[in-house]
């Protein structure tokens, strides 16, 4: 089954800076890692050296987190979207 | 008459407010007798600031310890082009001002700390977070969660905004959100990313909507809500959010009850004061000294190309992304000072090299822009 998941501006150097990937899996899981199979770049900001989800990207299947339901187990049906939001300081300085 | 009383000049003023019925007299009162505090009078303070001072919010408060600088003018409606090298707040005081003398300004010539937070904060009604950096950020947010005062949050990234407002005592908080910050790097910050300078116009209008909409009470407050904004596709998208039950500060029983150090949390090193040189580090008029003297240095510049199209000083470009794959343009023998526009990408560049194995590399402090202001000044500056 493939699902749309739509990648940020922040992530869009991790995806030759398309807006959205259609990628096959049946969980969110089954759709990160084939995600991060297409695009190899984008898995270190998506995932931690442990290979658990960083915490400061959140995943929304739909208008829903997916902390709130059952994380990468989630389950998905044809029609679902998936999005990554991760966490964007903005303004307009370096921050290092 | 009432210190909330309306004056003959501020029933003229606010006529379309008090043709709403919404607003009306008794709302534009409350306005009136409000406070708001804004941290930072960049992007996201400046229509913050305009159209809060425009409603008629009788006392607003900023934030921000910087000066106007040509690049902020882009997107900064607060300051105009003779600012440049003033406070912020000086321009900012002015243009209030100049939009409605009624309103009284508080200028907060200081960086927002864990030692002034509270006593800054304590004071309004709303907080309204127009901040550039993740410390600011949460900082901003726990002092808040602690005070149970209201954050109205907006923040951006080149095309892409968000907006909600967060509100420990009846929703969720930026912990809930994102409970850690990315360590330092990982996220580009704008002035490495860019930012489309409209795009803080929308996303502060938002925040000040909902600022207008909390202090009269009226309207679906953005309460447990993210507004996510395209401007390329100009697209809104709404998420829903929660309030996490383990959240470290908002939940019954919070593991933390005070603030913090908040660059230590986001991982940043403080800069040693000295300003002296370490192993990994060399600074503008060291590598000018070093250069004159005819020594042989390669320069490796590790931007964007649109980067270097810019400015450059000739050297060698591999943009940070594409340094992994291109490696063997380099001699690991050779020394090497590796800039980029402030700093940030090439200290990942050299930690990324001596990691495989160069030992004779450093990293330019301050970055071109600093080569711009210290060494050659009829280089432009971005």
């Amino acid at each position: 089954m493939s699902v749309k998941v739509l990648i940020p501006t922040p992530l869009r150097n991790y995806t030759e800076q398309k807006g959205e990937v259609v990628v096959e899996g049946h969980t969110v899981g089954e759709v990160l890692i084939q995600l991060t199979s297409l695009h190899p770049s984008l898995k270190p900001h998506l995932y931690a050296e442990n290979g658990r989800l960083r915490s400061f990207v959140n995943i929304y299947v739909n208008d829903e987190d997916i902390r709130h339901l059952l994380k990468e187990e989630t389950a998905l049906s044809e029609k679902d979207i998936l999005s990554i939001v991760p966490a964007i300081a903005g303004g307009c300085h370096v921050s290092f | 008459m009432s210190l909330s009383d309306l004056t003959q000049e501020e029933f003229q003023r606010y006529s379309r407010h008090l043709m709403l019925p919404e607003v009306g007299v008794e709302g534009q009162k409350k306005l009136k007798s409000s406070s708001v505090l804004i941290v930072g009078a960049g992007g996201l303070g400046s229509p913050l600031a305009m159209y809060l001072s425009a409603a008629g919010v009788g006392r607003i408060g900023i934030v921000d310890f910087d000066r106007v600088d040509y690049s902020n003018l882009q997107r900064q409606l607060l300051h105009d082009t003779s600012d440049v090298g003033q406070l912020k707040l000086e321009s900012a005081r002015r243009r209030i001002f100049g939009i409605n003398p009624n309103v009284k300004v508080e200028c907060h010539e200081t960086r927002l700390t864990s030692q002034n937070a509270y006593e800054i904060l304590k004071h309004y009604d709303v907080i309204a977070d127009g901040t550039d950096n993740f410390p600011t950020r949460y900082l901003v947010n726990d002092a808040c969660v602690l005070l149970k005062k209201p954050n109205v949050y907006g923040s951006i990234f080149r095309f892409e905004g968000q907006v909600s407002l967060f509100y420990a005592g009846k929703g969720p908080c930026y912990r809930c959100l994102y409970p850690e910050p990315p360590p330092p790097g990982l996220v580009p910050s704008c002035a490495e990313g860019g930012v489309l300078g409209v795009l803080p116009g929308i996303i502060g209008t938002l925040q000040a909507n909902e600022t207008i909409k909390l202090l009269l009470g009226i309207g679906e407050p953005l309460i447990g809500r993210l507004i996510l904004f395209d401007a390329l596709k100009m697209e809104f998208r709404e998420l829903r959010l929660r309030k996490d039950p383990q959240c470290i500060i908002c939940c019954d029983q919070p593991k933390m009850t005070q603030l913090i150090d908040y660059e230590a949390f986001c991982g940043i090193q403080k800069k040693e004061t000295s300003g002296g040189e370490s192993e990994m580090e060399i600074t503008p008029v060291e590598l000018k000294k070093r250069l004159d003297n005819g020594e042989e240095i390669f320069i490796l510049d590790v931007r964007e190309p649109h980067e270097y199209q810019i400015v450059h000083i000739g050297g060698h470009l591999i943009p940070l992304k594409e340094l992994p794959h291109r490696i063997s343009e380099l001699d690991p023998n050779r020394e090497i000072v590796c800039h980029c526009h402030h700093g940030g990408r090439s200290a990942r560049a050299v930690a990324f090299l001596k990691e495989q194995g160069f030992k004779r590399v450093r990293n330019l402090t301050g970055g071109i822009h600093e080569w711009a202001e210290k060494i050659d000044s009829s280089l432009p500056k971005y």
